[in-house]
C-alpha cells in the first residue's frame, strides 16, 4: 500500500453510549483510526472493549435507542456518514462497504434460502438478472470453499454447519466488490485450513481491487500473518496503535504486553496453566476519568488514577495511551 | 466399561451414524442423505479430556449432538455410564440431562432473548434443584464470578453483551447443576485469548475437583493441545486419528492431521514468514457424495492406487492409538510381549 495514501475512511473522536435501564454503558470512547486503501488494520482487544460496537457505530447499524452516538465524525470519501441519511448509508453499506458479522446466526434470515440472500445484493446493487445472479452466487461459495455449491444454494441457514455460515456471511459482504470491508472475527468458527484459504482469498481481493479492509479478530496467529497494521482496544478506548511487526516486537501498553503473554502454541513447550490478565473489566458506566486499565496494570502509578492518558506517538506511526515507560520503568514524558 | 488398565469408560460411541434427508424435486422426494456423522467410533474415560477436532462442516457438532442424544440416531449406539441412551424413556431422559450438558457454538441462537442472564443461569436450577431465592441467586453469582462475568451484569439481557460475554453465559448455564459430561463445542471462539485462558482453567480446575469429563470440540488447535488428553480428528463424517495428546502433536500419523497441524499461523510475524505448511488442494468433498475409497482421496498429498478403490479401515497402529490410513499397517502386540 502507498505510503502517505489518502485514506478511504477516517473515524475521529467517535463515542458511542447506551441508555440502559441500569443507567448508561460507555461502549466507545473518543476512537479515532484511518484506513488506506488496499490495507487490512487488524483489531484486537478484549471481549467486550467495544470492537464490534465501534465497527457497527461507523455505518449506523445500532438500533437508536438504547445506542447513542454522541461525537465524531466517519469520513467515507467525501460523506460524513454520521450525518448521511438511512436510505443512503443503505446503499453505502450494501455495495460499498461490505460487512460480516461476528454472529452468523442472527444475520443470516432462517426463513430464506442461503442462495436467496446471496443473489439479493446482488440484484439490487449490481443490477444482475436472476440467472446471473445465481451464477455468481455459485461461485461466490465456490471461493469461500464450500463444496456442491450448486446444491447447497437451496439449503436454508440451519442446514448448515457454524464454519459453513459463517462462510456464506464473508460470501455475501464481498458479493458486490465492495470498497471497504469490515470483518467482524470473521473466520472464528473456521479450522485453520479453510481459514488459510480464506485469508488467501482476501489478500487476492486486496491486491486486485485495493480492497481496504478492518479486520477484528481475538487470533493473534492471524494478526500476525495478515495485518499491516494493528490497533489495540481495551475499556472502549484504543490503547495502542502500531505497525504489525512493531506491535509484536516493541509493545509499549501493558494491555497488549500482557495480552502477547497469554497466548498458547501448538509448537514448543506447554505449560501447565495457561496465563490470565488477573482482574475484572472496567464498568464503563460512565466517560472515564482515568486510565481504564489502572485496576489491573501492574505498572500502575499515582497519575493513572487521576487522568485518562492520551495516545502519545512513541515511534514512527506508533502510539500508545499510558503514563509508564517501559525502557526507563518511570513515567512517560508526556 | 473398564479397559485393560482399569479407567472407567463413562461415554462409549459404536458406529455412530447421523444422516440428514435431502430432498429435491417439485415433489420435495428423498433423493438423498448428508452424512454428516458416518460410522464413527470412541471412547471417553471418566475425568478425561477428549478433543474433537477437524475442517469445518466435517460433522463435529452433529457427533456432539447425537451422544447427547438431541437428534435421533441413523445406525450405532452410545452408551454412557454403561446404558445405551438410545433406550432411555423421556422421563429417564429428563432425569439425566443434568449430568450431561452441552456448551453451544452459536450462543446467541442459544439464550433466550427475552429473560435476563440471572433468569437464563437461573433457569436449570429452578427446573431441577430445589433452592431457595437466596441460595439460587447466591449459585447464580457464583457461576458469574467462575466465567468472569460482572455480577452487576446479573439484570441484563442477552443482546447488551458482547460477543464474548454472551459465550460466557452459556457456559455458566451449562455449569449451574455440576454436570458430569459436559460436550463444549467451541466454547472459547468468540473469546479473547485473556478469557479463553481464564475459562480454559476454570473447565480444568472443575475437572480437578469434580472429576469432569469433556468432550472439546475445537478448530483451535492449540487451546486443544493445552486442555485435552487424548485427540480425535475428524474428516468428512469420519474420525481418521485418535491418539494422546503428546503422539498426535509430536508425531502426527494420518496426512490429513499432519497437513492440519502444518497450517497452524504462528503468532509472532517474525516466525510466520518461514514456516512451512502443507496447501491442500483438491476438491473438498461434499458428506452427500463423499468419494469412493478413503474419504481423503481427493486432497490427499501421499495419495495411492489403493486408496481410490478401498476404504481404509480405523486400526491401531501403536499402542494406544488408532488411524485410518493406508500409509499404515496393524500393530501386532506379539512384538511387544516379545520386547
Ligand atoms: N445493546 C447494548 N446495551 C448495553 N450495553 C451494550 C449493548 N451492546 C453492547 N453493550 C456493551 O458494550 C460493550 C462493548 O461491546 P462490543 O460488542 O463492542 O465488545 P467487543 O469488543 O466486540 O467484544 P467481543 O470480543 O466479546 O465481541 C460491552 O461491554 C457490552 O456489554
Ligand atoms: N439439520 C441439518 N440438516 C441438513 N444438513 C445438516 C444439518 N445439520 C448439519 N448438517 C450438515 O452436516 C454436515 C456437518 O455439520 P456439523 O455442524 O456437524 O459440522 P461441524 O464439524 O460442527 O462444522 P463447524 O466446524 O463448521 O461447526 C454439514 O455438511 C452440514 O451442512
Ligand atoms: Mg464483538
Ligand atoms: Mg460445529
Amino acid at each position: 500500500m502507498p505510503d502517505g495514501a489518502l485514506p478511504v475512511l477516517e473515524v475521529k473522536n467517535l463515542k458511542t453510549v447506551f441508555r440502559t435501564r441500569q443507567g448508561e454503558v460507555h461502549a466507545v470512547n473518543s476512537v479515532s483510526f484511518d484506513l488506506k486503501p488496499g490495507e487490512l488494520l487488524g483489531v484486537v482487544g478484549e471481549s467486550g472493549s467495544g470492537k464490534s460496537v465501534t465497527m457497527m457505530s461507523l455505518i449506523g447499524l445500532l438500533p437508536s435507542p438504547p445506542a447513542e452516538v454522541r461525537n465524531g465524525q466517519v469520513l467515507f470519501g467525501d460523506r460524513d456518514l454520521l450525518q448521511a441519511d438511512d436510505d443512503t448509508l443503505r446503499s453505502i453499506r450494501g455495495a460499498r462497504i461490505g460487512f460480516i458479522f461476528q454472529d452468523p446466526m442472527t444475520s443470516l434470515n432462517p426463513v430464506f434460502t442461503v442462495g436467496f440472500q446471496l443473489m439479493e445484493p446482488l440484484r439490487k446493487h449490481m443490477g444482475m438478472s436472476k440467472a446471473q445472479a445465481r451464477k455468481r452466487a455459485k461461485e461466490l461459495l465456490e471461493l469461500v470453499g464450500i463444496p456442491d455449491a450448486a446444491q447447497r444454494l437451496k439449503d436454508f441457514p440451519h442446514q448448515f454447519s457454524g464454519g459453513m455460515r459463517q462462510r456464506v456471511m464473508i460470501a455475501i459482504a464481498l458479493a458486490c466488490d465492495p470498497q471497504v470491508l469490515i470483518a467482524d472475527e470473521p473466520t472464528t468458527a473456521l479450522d485453520v485450513t479453510i481459514q488459510a484459504q480464506i485469508l488467501e482469498l482476501v489478500k487476492e481481493l486486496r491486491q486486485k481491487l485495493g480492497m481496504a479492509i478492518v479486520w477484528i479478530t481475538h487470533d493473534l496467529g492471524v494478526i500476525a500473518g495478515i495485518a499491516d497494521r494493528v490497533i489495540v482496544m481495551y475499556g472502549g478506548q484504543i490503547v495502542e496503535h502500531a505497525p504489525v511487526r512493531e506491535l509484536f516486537g516493541n509493545p509499549q501498553h501493558p494491555y497488549t504486553r500482557a495480552l502477547l503473554q497469554t497466548i498458547p502454541t501448538v509448537h514448543g513447550g506447554r505449560a501447565e496453566r495457561l496465563r490470565v490478565i488477573d482482574g475484572q473489566p472496567p464498568m464503563l458506566g460512565a466517560q472515564p476519568a482515568a486510565c481504564p486499565f489502572r485496576a489491573r496494570c501492574t505498572h500502575r502509578m499515582d497519575r493513572c488514577n487521576r487522568e485518562n492518558p492520551m495516545r502519545v506517538a512513541v515511534g514512527p506511526d506508533h502510539d500508545a495511551a499510558c503514563f509508564w515507560h517501559p525502557e526507563t520503568g518511570g513515567e512517560r514524558d508526556v | 466399561m473398564f479397559d485393560a488398565g482399569g479407567k472407567k469408560k463413562l461415554v462409549e460411541v459404536t458406529n455412530l451414524k447421523m444422516h440428514f434427508p435431502i430432498f429435491g424435486g417439485i415433489m420435495r422426494r428423498h433423493v438423498g442423505d448428508v452424512k454428516a456423522v458416518d460410522g464413527v467410533s470412541f471412547d471417553i474415560y471418566e475425568g478425561e479430556t477428549l478433543g474433537l477436532v477437524g475442517e469445518s462442516g466435517c460433522g463435529k457438532s452433529t457427533c456432539g449432538r447425537a451422544i447427547l442424544r438431541l437428534y435421533e440416531l441413523t445406525d450405532g449406539s452410545v452408551r454412557i455410564d454403561g446404558t445405551d441412551i438410545a433406550s432411555w424413556s423421556p422421563e429417564e431422559l429428563r432425569q439425566v440431562r443434568p449430568t450431561m450438558q452441552m456448551v453451544f457454538q452459536d450462543p446467541q441462537a442459544s439464550l433466550n432473548p427475552r429473560m435476563t442472564v440471572a433468569a437464563i443461569i437461573g433457569e436449570p436450577l429452578d427446573e431441577h434443584a430445589k433452592s431457595s431465592k437466596a441460595e439460587r441467586l447466591d449459585r447464580i453469582y457464583e457461576l458469574m464470578d467462575a466465567v468472569g462475568l460482572n455480577r452487576d451484569f446479573a439484570n441484563r439481557y442477552p443482546h447488551e453483551f458482547s460477543g464474548g460475554q454472551r459465550q460466557r453465559i452459556g457456559i455458566a448455564r451449562a455449569l449451574a447443576l455440576n454436570p458430569k459430561f459436559i460436550v463444549c463445542d467451541e466454547p472459547i471462539a468468540a473469546l479473547d485469548v485473556s478469557i479463553q485462558a481464564q475459562v480454559v482453567n476454570l473447565l480444568e480446575d472443575l475437572q480437578d475437583k469434580l472429576g469432569l469429563t469433556y468432550l472439546f470440540i475445537s478448530h483451535d488447535l492449540s487451546m486443544v493441545r493445552h486442555i485435552a488428553d487424548r485427540v480425535a480428528v475428524m474428516y468428512l463424517g469420519k474420525v481418521v486419528e485418535l491418539a494422546s495428546r503428546d503422539q498426535l502433536y509430536n508425531d502426527p500419523k494420518h496426512p490429513y492431521t499432519q497437513a492440519l497441524l502444518s497450517a497452524v499461523p504462528e503468532p509472532d510475524p517474525a516466525i510466520e514468514d518461514t514456516g512451512e505448511r502443507i496447501i491442500l488442494t483438491g476438491d473438498v468433498p461434499s458428506p452427500a457424495n463423499p468419494p469412493k475409497g478413503c474419504n481423503f482421496c481427493t486432497r490427499c498429498p501421499k495419495v495411492m492406487d489403493i486408496c481410490r478403490r478401498e476404504d481404509p479401515v480405523f486400526k491401531t497402529v501403536e499402542k494406544g492409538r488408532q488411524v485410518a490410513c493406508h500409509l499404515y499397517e496393524a500393530y501386532q502386540p506379539a512384538e511387544e510381549t516379545a520386547a
